[in-house]
């Protein structure tokens, strides 16, 4: 695997010399902030796109917001506002935003805009109206359960308006099966045990987060993260990060000309 | 103005085919008795008059019919009709049952033959409609409405009834021989007073234009209104856009010369047959931005639940302002930090448009240790931008696991929860049809309730454990009540969902 990398950087320059969009060279990329999990994630994650988080179950859906918003709060512009765009269903099966939560993340309340919208277009409509806008930093979108709407030619939409106007586009979704999308990555996310503290209490969060698909052919794993609220990065647990099986690259299903199509 | 027939012209009105064509009344069960509160034209000639009890009408006319009377559909139509008499004024008020006055200073000019114009236009248009109006103009409301209602020229001609008093001061007037208001014109008011109260000199001072009075207007004139009157009515959307656009490009020229911008916008479109459709737009930040209100507009006739529909088409198309602020001219800042936020109120106010204001919501601090009451959301347009805002959100030590979780459900959810001791911590639970086995806990948090504020100086303490299934998902969970002290058997809530 080794041999090759010299050619396919080689490659990816001369692939992002054709490719139209912008703003991903100009808001560069960012990472999780530890060492092992960036070295797999090679070139780190871009900023001016789209990411897709998937809850593993419906269970561990405040893992999977959590994971969303770590990805925010590492990728997002700090200066800016963040928008979190729900349907009204999901506030329903899930509950609401907590501003006390929040802060225990280490994200500040105030720099958060909720936005509820009815039904799943209007949900699509309101995240694309904020993803086209500038002055963002970053903007989640949670729509409710397998929500058709968001299909390829949706995703395509918000990852262009994300690369035009360089927002963190993320899509948080509960209770969905992952299906055909223009996102750069996907992860699915789970609840893992946390070390316990004396008198047998849970410690910090544990994700067990699997990158599922990476559309510049990183190949997928599976890291066991906690987030350091301080210094907000994420720190490996298990020092093994294991490498999925399953993990299909996406570059080999839609290639990065792509972007030409939508 | 004054509409007779409203009541059953109403009824005629909504049911032209089917609408009985002989005489017929609206009747109302008043003690007992079935009374006529109002009559149409054909009854009225055969001598059915109002307060008569159905049974006597029935007795003179075999052939009458009796429809229910309801208040609350003429008091709608009303509604509606002074709502078009925008039109021509924006002082409107309504005088129910059939009252309508509008006080046309200054406005009359407008039209050809001034006030005789007025009127006529006013009169054909609700013929159209198949309403009878009788209109009278005058000095003073009350006079107006008086001669309107008792079809008199001269205020000296109307009966004293005219005046309102209670029934036994009329009969009193009449039985000293004073039958008109002329008779009672000349006459002192000291002893008028002295038998019938200080309520009566002034009502009569009213109706012979001795005292005025003001009219409260149905809806408060705006600060700042501009019209588009159409010769031909128009129906198709892009020409009700582009006047707006004209318009608000008018006012924004306006505002800008006053050095003042609005926070809410009103489009009035006026159908030809007198229906008026009204568009309501507001913004986070006081503005004038012509391009900004454009967009609003188009948003919010793209977000109306029914479309609009022009019918005949409008014949007019107002814009106002209903309140100005100051606002001066904005100068860039150099770090471009005034053109993010406006860029920020801008797609909240959009969103706020398309959405409703409610639905785009900021958290803010709450002074209260009630988890759901200490974190706020306030709606986005109204809360001050983040970099104005003191934070009160508690600080964290370093270190500390997260205490409160990411999601919080509102109102908390019922779980079914198995514990060892009944006030000791969960050892499984059920959620949402699914079993839970809580591995780590900890807890209690005991939150007492904010008994200062209730009436019975009471209230269920909360004891919260954070807690953690075996797969490593984490609850916030609550027992409602202490057991033994506040409740036998209390209750485990769900409320929240930790990373």
């Amino acid at each position: 695997m080794n041999r090759f990398t010299p050619s396919l950087s080689a490659l990816r320059q001369r692939i992002a010399l054709i490719d139209p969009t912008p703003a991903a060279k100009a808001c560069g990329v960012f990472s999780l902030g530890d060492a092992v999990v960036d070295a797999r994630l090679g070139a780190g994650l871009s900023r001016a796109t789209l990411h897709e988080v998937f809850a593993d179950q419906e269970e561990d859906a405040g893992a999977a917001a959590a994971f969303a918003l770590i990805l925010a709060l590492r990728g997002g512009d700090a200066k800016k506002p963040t928008l979190w765009v729900r349907d009204d269903r999901v506030e329903r099966r899930v509950g609401q935003i907590y501003g006390l939560g929040l802060i225990a993340l280490g994200a500040d309340p105030n720099r958060f805009i909720i936005v509820c919208a009815p039904d799943e277009l209007a949900t699509l409509r309101a995240a694309a109206d904020s993803v086209k806008c500038g002055a963002v930093g970053a903007v989640v979108i949670e729509p409710y359960g397998k929500a058709a709407a968001l299909d390829l030619t949706a995703t395509r939409r918000l990852a262009l308006a994300a690369a035009s106007s360089g927002v963190l586009a993320l899509v948080l979704r509960v209770g969905a099966e992952p299906s055909a999308s223009a996102a750069q990555t996907r992860w699915s996310v789970k609840a893992g045990p946390s070390a316990s503290l004396t008198a047998n209490a849970p410690e910090h969060s544990v994700l067990n987060v699997s990158l599922l698909r990476h559309r510049s052919g990183v190949a997928g794993f599976e890291a066991c993260l906690e987030w350091n609220r301080e210094q907000q990065i994420c720190v490996l647990q298990n020092p093994a990060v294991q490498t999925l099986s399953g993990g299909v690259s996406a570059a080999a299903l839609f290639g990065t000309d792509h972007a030409k199509t939508a | 103005m004054y509409l007779p027939l409203l009541s059953s012209e109403r009824i005629t009105q909504k049911r032209p085919d089917a609408s009985p064509d002989g005489p017929f009344v609206l009747t109302e069960k008043r003690r007992g008795a079935v009374k006529i509160i109002a009559t149409n034209i054909r009854a009225q000639t055969l001598g059915i008059t109002r307060d008569m009890t159905f049974a006597d009408a029935r007795a003179c006319v075999p052939e009458l019919i009796s429809i229910p009377y309801d208040a609350r559909a003429d008091a709608m139509l009303l509604d509606w009709v002074a709502q078009g008499c925008d039109r021509y004024t924006p002082m409107v008020a309504l005088y129910p049952p059939y009252g309508i006055i509008l006080d046309i200073t200054g406005c009359a000019h407008l039209f050809t033959n001034g006030e005789a114009g007025l009127k006529n236009d006013l009169v054909n248009r609700l013929a159209r409609h198949g309403l009878t109006t009788r209109t009278a103009l005058a000095t003073t409301p009350d006079a107006a409405l008086a001669l309107a209602q008792y079809e008199a020229q001269d205020v000296r001609d109307l009966p004293v009834v005219a005046m309102r008093l209670p029934h036994d001061a009329h009969s009193a007037l009449r039985r000293a021989g004073l039958y008109t208001l002329g008779d009672l014109a000349g006459r002192p008011s000291a002893p008028f007073a002295a038998r019938f109260g200080e309520k009566a000199t002034s009502l009569r001072a009213r109706l012979l234009g001795e005292e005025d009075t003001r009219i409260t207007p149905l809806r408060v004139p705006p600060a700042l209104v501009l019209d588009q009157r159409f010769a031909e009515p128009i129906a198709r959307e892009e020409d009700v856009l582009s006047t707006l656009d004209e318009l608000v490009a008018d006012m924004a020229v306006q505002l800008s010369e006053r050095d003042a911008g609005g926070r809410c916008f009103e489009a009035s479109l006026f159908r030809s047959d007198g229906h008026v459709a009204r568009l309501f737009i507001e913004t986070s930040a006081s503005t004038r931005d012509a391009d900004l209100l454009n967009r609003l507009f188009r948003e919010r006739i793209g977000s109306l639940s029914d479309p609009l529909d022009p019918g005949f088409g409008y014949d007019l198309i107002r814009l106002a302002v209903p309140v100005t602020e100051p606002l001066a001219p904005k100068q860039l800042q150099l770090d471009g930090g005034s053109v993010a936020d406006a860029e920020i109120a801008a797609l909240i106010d959009r969103l706020a448009v398309r959405l409703g204001r409610h639905r785009l919501r900021r958290l803010s601090a709450g002074d209260s240790h009630i988890p759901e009451q200490a974190s706020l959301s306030l709606p986005a347009s109204d809360a001050a931008p983040p970099s104005h805002l003191p934070s009160h959100w508690p600080q964290l030590e370093v270190g500390e696991p997260p205490l409160r979780p990411l999601y919080l459900f509102d109102p908390p959810q019922r779980i079914i929860v198995m514990a060892e001791v009944p006030d000791g911590p969960p050892r499984r639970f059920r959620w949402r049809r699914a079993m839970h086995d809580v591995t780590r806990f900890e807890g209690p948090e005991r939150i007492a309730a904010e008994w200062w504020k209730r009436r019975n100086m009471r209230g269920l303490t909360r004891d919260y454990y954070r807690v953690e299934d075996r797969r490593g998902r984490r609850f916030w969970l609550f027992r409602h009540g202490l057991y033994g002290h506040e409740r036998a058997n209390p209750d485990w809530y769900l409320h929240g969902l930790f990373a």
